[in-house]
């Protein structure tokens, strides 16, 4: 019987939405006013979702407090309070769009969950604007 | 007297920066908050107005239009901007939520019609942090 445990951590950053192989009037016909030269902001909200047996022992499917330490160390510390376009490795060259963070975070967190558990997240760029990864579970 | 509130939202990047102090003293007093590269924010912005409700209307104000000023003052100024560099009522001031709201109570004051008064300025910079101005 598969139970699935959800963990939501938040991070706030600064981004902007820009494809440097484009002019500036195609980045801004196609990312509108997401392309503003000087940024915008987002409290970005994380929802991890761990699935699957329950441990007999524990009674627990995963730890909640080590999957929180897990996203503030993987996620979080390395976002949080950031310039997602200047100040982070893993948007150097990817253009960070909610799609292409969930990925990220989800690849940052996926080696530190147990390979018998299933991992899902949920971002929240907006409390309106949100993408899931994996898709269509 | 009733109190009638519209809600907002912008999307904005900032920093928090003193630059009479060094940066050493900026991280002291604002940590993380002081990253020279900005971060950022969804502001949720209440706007409360108060008055007798009109005997013809039955309204405080017309919630539509008080949307439409504060859209048309506000929003489009802040709204997928750097509060910092490209905010003109902000130039020269600490970009904190504290003066955003003052400034957004100047802002708006002006616009809002006779016989319905400014009341507060509420500003959500994340679902747990918030400030409220009540004009003094």
């Amino acid at each position: 019987m598969k139970v699935s445990v959800f963990r939501e951590e938040h991070f706030n950053a600064a981004h902007r939405l820009y494809n440097p192989e484009w002019d500036e009037a195609t980045n801004t016909q196609i990312f509108g006013k997401c392309a503003s030269p000087n940024y915008h902001g987002h409290n970005y909200d994380i929802v991890v979702k761990v699935t699957g047996e329950i441990d007999p022992q524990t009674g627990f499917v995963v730890n909640i407090v080590e999957l929180s330490n897990i996203i503030k160390r993987e996620v979080v510390s390395r976002f949080d309070h950031k310039n997602l376009n200047l100040d982070t490795e893993e948007f150097k060259n990817l253009n960070p769009t909610a799609e292409n963070i969930v990925i990220v975070i989800y690849n940052l967190i996926r080696p530190h969950i147990s390979e018998h558990l299933d991992l899902q997240v949920r971002l929240y760029e907006t409390p309106r604007n949100f993408v899931e990864y994996p898709a269509g579970r | 007297m009733v109190y009638l509130t519209r809600k907002e939202h912008f999307n904005a990047a900032h920093r928090l920066y003193n630059p009479n102090w060094d940066e050493e003293r900026n991280q002291a007093v604002f940590g993380k908050c002081a990253n020279p590269n900005w971060h950022g924010h969804n502001y949720d912005l209440y706007v409360t107005v108060k008055a007798r409700p009109h005997t013809e209307t039955g309204f405080v104000f017309d919630v539509k239009r008080l949307s439409t000023i504060i859209r048309e003052h506000i929003i489009e100024k802040l709204d997928h901007k750097n509060l910092n560099e490209d905010v003109d009522f902000m130039k020269g001031k600490m970009c904190s939520t504290e003066n955003l709201a003052i400034e957004i109570w100047k802002q708006l004051e002006p616009h809002i019609p006779a016989g319905v008064q400014l009341h507060c300025i509420k500003l959500y910079e994340t679902p747990r942090i918030y400030v409220e101005y009540f004009g003094e």
